[in-house]
């Protein structure tokens, strides 16, 4: 059996990540097609209703309105859309950074590895959120600054994963046939480490999503992140957090929304991990 | 072991010195300053003010300078609240930030430990499922969502509990922001824990011990705990720098005077000092506490000790 066929198997022994990864593909299409379906708009005031409307069918306030009257359906899901974006793009950005540094590590060896993989230990110990933090407030909230922060500091748990996966590999017979024909440094890394990380590479990144939608909605909610007109799950949640007393409903489904679409990520992940790690199979 | 030691603090002061580095400089880079208003100052009054908190030196100088007093414990004066150096608001906010800090870090400690060991006992049995899935929720939810929930149920709903602010001694101040702070943390140890018991039971050394015809408890408590909660001692690092950073919105939402909320509100002020004074004692604290725990691990793991 192919390596992905028997990984497949394997994932979908875990029923509840079976589930998840149904889940998340709903999740993702309501975010794709779901604000079309509302007659209302992100950002448009509904004078006709009531301000802080509770959710009804009546009017097509599904998830009813906020205090200033716009709708919750498609505020939850058009910010969940700019969520979800950012958290790609800043996975796509940890993804380079780890993946090459990590690479690079392993692949070189010793002092340079000693010294490259002291240095992320020594990063691991900063409180980054603190550094990205100020970063945002200092430089204005730029969307690409946001997501380029993010990612640059949670590329070290891949880094470390790849590095260990590329320690073992560059010892295989394969690399060393590779060698022998006179091939480069460079082309044995792209063309025959770097597949080979493939497998390691999925599980952290499907765990490293969920660390950078939370890190996005903490700092969109502490008025960070993404701004306005244009919103995220963060900025949804402190709105929510602040009128809540008048419309608890739009605290609620951004909040659950999000936890959904988190819970969700993290069941892939650990089935995936499981599913690659032979030594805890069931 | 002092060789271990040394190494380790070799290490931890100067990423400490780099992150107040790091931090000085950033802020100087950003455009606007601490004394940017609507109104335009008089030129003379500004030369006054720039004079009176040294901005008008050399940034090599003021850095120095603030290296200085940092060393005497000084943090210098803060730009927006006059009169007030930073040490004095940073000495006032910290008891808060700290009691409910390692409140929340003992709560956590204690439910995560218990949940862990639960379902490890019941390895796929429906308590193992139940406090999986409840940590899987907990992982899913982060403290600035279950602190307005609540907000919304206990104190605004059931009216058990004040939905913020604080009187000095009163605990029930104490319950909401202590919770939301731990919960996030209660799930992350109680995985973890989960994990590292299981790997350990299968050890041969268990086997024996069940073999001798010890009480499962026995075997539990006495041989297998103590290996498994070496990677909890290693995860004590990052669980400080969570729960510190959670402060800073657990904070906001309860209305605390931590030192957590002086973070946001200094940086968006741009009161370089206060941001500093802060970054310095939360850098500090879990630098300090990452060497702490390096320093346990070594004790615990033989192996490590070893050059």
């Amino acid at each position: 059996m192919s390596p992905s066929r028997l990984l497949w198997q394997r994932f979908t022994a875990h029923r509840a990540a079976v589930v998840a990864l149904g889940l998340l593909l709903l999740i993702v299409l309501a975010l794709v097609v779901g604000p079309a379906l509302s007659p209302h708009a992100v950002d448009s005031i509904d004078f006709d209703g009531e301000w802080a409307t509770a959710p009804s069918l009546v009017n097509a306030h599904w998830f009813g309105t906020d205090s200033l009257g716009r709708d919750v359906f498609v505020r939850a899901l058009s910010g969940g859309r700019i969520s979800l974006a950012v958290a790609l793009a800043a996975t796509l950005v940890s993804l380079l950074i780890g993946v090459s540094y990590g690479a690079i590590a392993g692949y070189l060896g010793g002092a340079v590895d000693e010294w490259m993989m002291r240095a992320v230990d020594i990063l691991y110990a900063l409180p980054f959120l603190f550094l990205v933090i100020l970063l945002m407030v200092l430089f204005g909230r730029h969307m690409v600054l946001v997501f380029v922060a993010i990612g640059a500091i949670n590329w070290l748990d891949m880094a470390r994963v790849v590095r260990g996966q590329v320690l073992s590999l560059k010892q295989r017979e394969f690399v060393l046939a590779a060698h022998t024909q006179g091939m480069g440094d460079g082309a044995i890394l792209a063309r025959h480490v770097l597949p080979n990380l493939l497998g390691v590479v999925l599980v952290t990144v499907t765990l490293t999503i969920p660390q950078v939608i939370l890190t996005e909605s903490f700092l969109s909610f502490l008025g960070l992140g993404v701004q306005e007109p244009a919103t995220s799950w963060g900025t949804l949640i402190n709105e929510g957090a602040k009128e809540m007393q008048t419309t608890p409903w739009a605290l609620l489904f951004p909040a659950s929304l999000m936890a959904l679409t988190l819970l969700c990520l993290n069941l892939i992940g650990d089935a995936l991990r499981d599913a690659l790690d032979p030594r805890d199979s069931p | 072991m002092w060789r271990h030691a040394l190494l380790r603090l070799a290490t931890a002061l100067p990423t400490l010195l780099v992150l107040v580095t790091l931090t000085f400089f950033l802020m100087r880079l950003a455009p606007g300053g601490p004394f940017d208003r609507e109104r335009q100052l008089p030129p003379q009054i500004e030369a006054a003010l720039a004079a009176e908190y040294h901005l008008d030196e050399p940034l090599p100088q003021q850095y120095f300078r603030y290296l200085g007093g940092l060393l005497k414990g000084d943090l210098g004066p803060s730009f927006q609240y006059e009169g007030f150096g930073v040490s004095e608001l940073i000495a006032k906010g910290l008891p808060v930030s700290l009691t409910i800090g390692a409140l929340a870090m003992a709560l956590a400690l204690l439910l995560g430990v218990a949940a862990g060991i639960t379902a490890a006992l019941s390895h796929r049995r429906w308590p193992d499922y139940g406090v999986m899935s409840a940590a899987l929720l907990g992982v899913s939810v982060p403290s600035y969502v279950v602190a307005p929930l609540l907000v919304l149920v206990f104190a605004i709903g059931l009216r058990w509990l004040p939905a913020g602010g604080w009187v000095d001694g009163r605990w029930s101040d104490l319950v909401l922001p202590v919770i939301a702070l731990a919960l996030p943390q209660v799930s992350a140890i109680a995985r973890l824990l989960r994990g590292s018991l299981l790997e350990v039971l299968q050890q041969p050394y268990i086997r024996t011990a069940r073999a001798k015809g010890l009480h499962p408890a026995t075997v539990v408590l006495r041989h297998a705990l103590k290996p498994a909660l070496l990677p909890l001692v290693s995860y004590l690092g990052p669980a400080t720098a969570g729960i510190l950073t959670g402060s800073v919105v657990v904070e906001q939402v309860f209305d605390l005077p931590g030192i957590g909320r002086y973070f946001v509100q200094g940086a968006l002020n741009r009161d370089y000092t206060l941001v500093l004074g802060v970054v310095a004692v939360y850098g500090a604290m879990i630098i300090f506490f990452n060497f702490l725990v390096d320093l346990a691990y070594g004790l615990l793991d033989p192996r490590v000790r070893k050059p």
